[in-house]
């Protein structure tokens, strides 16, 4: 049994470092379940295996489940299947930009078999600028302030803004 | 936003959460993750999967604490922050296997106080306890030269990253999910080093000398990766593991691919020895370790039964 007041609770909780989503926007809310002696179960997953943000969202949705009446609360963990960008919202993709984050391209299914191609140049795919909308922009640095974000900047604007990384 | 309820303060609210938040270098993880609990597949030894699941969490813990060495020391800024979230990743990638060993019994022996079996494993065990492979703790991935650090990740990440993509594919639920997610990582990781490698080697004299002496200064640890432990043989043939003898091809291909773009010449070096046919995964180690483990562990060591 899984009650709406326990699931939208878990859900609008915002995420620690990037707080213009909340997690379910960020796609990393995996379940909110009732079970029989009334314990909420909800099931997180991490961005990236480290997540230093990980441990802050655990205590965020027990906080939350607790201020919306729910006593019992159990915060799990989940690494399968792993987190992709793809799984950020259409909502959620829409609030980075508005932030000036770059929202990520879509992936799509990944191709089973072979190995992974290495990527010798920067891909030149087109990720435009979140201030002025050219897409003359240029990746700085692949790794950014945190693991999910990469850092770009506007040829047009010459604004520096971050990349929700694709993955 | 402001309240007396305790639970605003994120760090009392995690003491609450996890009731391991109280011992003072570690938060607890393994209490959470759904997949840590789940039982020895069929037909496998257990003390097998503890051992290889310490061997692959070992790579990562003390690769990321090597890593960890760059912070503040990078050449630039970009880089620093880079190499702190390769760092981080690996991180991630160790505590999950180290809850996973020691939720399998690794952890026993070495437990002397109120930590979590990855604190045990990471603070209390010695250098003969560890079951890394000697590249990880070589000091080629030490703060002080950035091409000799760039080859190592290229290689560290390229064997990495085959053997990863492998084992999404094991018979145990949680070596699979780590190794899918890890995947994603270790691409990243080995485009960084890939495009680092080229940028050095086809740039300067001076550059493309460093890279060429990194490269150098690496390969003698290379020959042990494709090494395989008796126990990453059995549990490769229960589908559990991945014998590295696999992976030496793709590790080829990708520096067949990197150093002929990056104008650097395969190194011909003799291998690091092994020690009666033992390394890094039977727990004899280079000098190396030692150093990486006693900055490692001295604090917590020294306070180990420290609270907050």
């Amino acid at each position: 049994m899984v009650t709406a007041t326990a699931r939208d609770a878990a859900e609008n909780v915002v995420d620690p470092e990037m707080p213009m989503l909340t997690l379910a926007d960020l796609g990393v809310l995996r379940g909110v379940e009732t079970t029989a002696d009334g314990t909420v179960v909800v099931t997180l997953t991490p961005t990236y295996s480290g997540c230093p943000a990980l441990d802050e969202m655990r205590a965020d949705v027990r906080r939350a489940l607790r201020d919306a009446g729910h006593a019992r609360v159990d915060v799990r963990t989940t690494f399968s299947p792993p987190w992709s960008t793809d799984w950020i919202s259409d909502a959620g993709r829409r609030k980075l930009a508005e932030a000036g984050v770059a929202p990520p391209g879509r992936l799509g299914p990944r191709p089973a078999g072979g190995p992974v191609p290495l990527t010798l140049v920067a891909p030149s795919r087109t990720v435009a600028c979140p201030q002025c909308g050219a897409a003359d922009t240029e990746e700085t640095s692949r790794f950014g302030p945190t693991a999910c974000t990469a850092l770009r900047r506007c040829r047009s604007c010459g604004e520096p803004f971050e990349h929700v990384k694709e993955i | 936003m402001h309240s007396d309820d305790h639970d605003e303060n994120v760090y009392d609210a995690l003491a609450t959460a996890d009731d391991d938040g109280r011992w003072a270098f570690g938060t607890g993880f393994d209490a959470g993750t759904a997949e840590i609990d789940a039982p020895v597949p069929d037909g496998v030894d257990r003390d097998d999967l503890a051992a290889y699941c310490l061997m692959l969490a070992d790579d990562a813990l003390i690769a990321s604490q090597r890593l960890a060495g760059w912070t503040a020391k990078a050449p630039e800024l970009e880089e620093d922050v880079a190499l702190a979230n390769i760092a981080l990743d690996l991180l991630g990638q160790a505590r999950v296997l180290l809850s996973r060993a020691g939720h399998l019994g690794a952890a026993d022996p070495f437990r002397a106080g109120p930590q979590d079996d990855e604190d045990v494993l990471t603070y209390f065990r010695d250098d003969r306890a560890f079951r890394n492979v000697t590249l990880v703790e070589s000091d080629a991935g030490d703060a002080g030269d950035f091409g000799r650090t760039i080859a190592w990740i290229l290689v560290l990440s390229s064997w990495r990253l085959a053997l990863m993509q492998r084992l999404a594919g094991s018979r145990d639920p949680v070596l699979a999910a780590v190794a899918g997610k890890a995947v994603k990582e270790l691409t990243y990781h080995r485009d960084y080093a890939a495009q680092w490698t080229l940028r050095l080697g086809d740039g300067t004299e001076l550059s493309h000398a460093r890279m060429q002496a990194g490269l150098d200064a690496v390969w003698p640890f290379v020959e042990e990766l494709f090494l395989a432990h008796d126990v990453e043989r059995r549990l490769a043939d229960a589908g559990v593991a991945v014998d590295p003898a696999a992976l030496r091809a793709d590790v080829d291909a990708v520096l067949e691919q990197v150093l002929p773009a990056a104008t650097l010449t395969r190194p011909e070096r003799p291998a690091v020895g092994l020690v009666g046919g033992r390394g890094g995964r039977d727990g004899v180690h280079t000098e190396s370790l030692g150093t990486v483990l006693a900055v490692m562990q001295s604090l917590a060591r020294a306070h180990p039964e420290a609270t907050w």
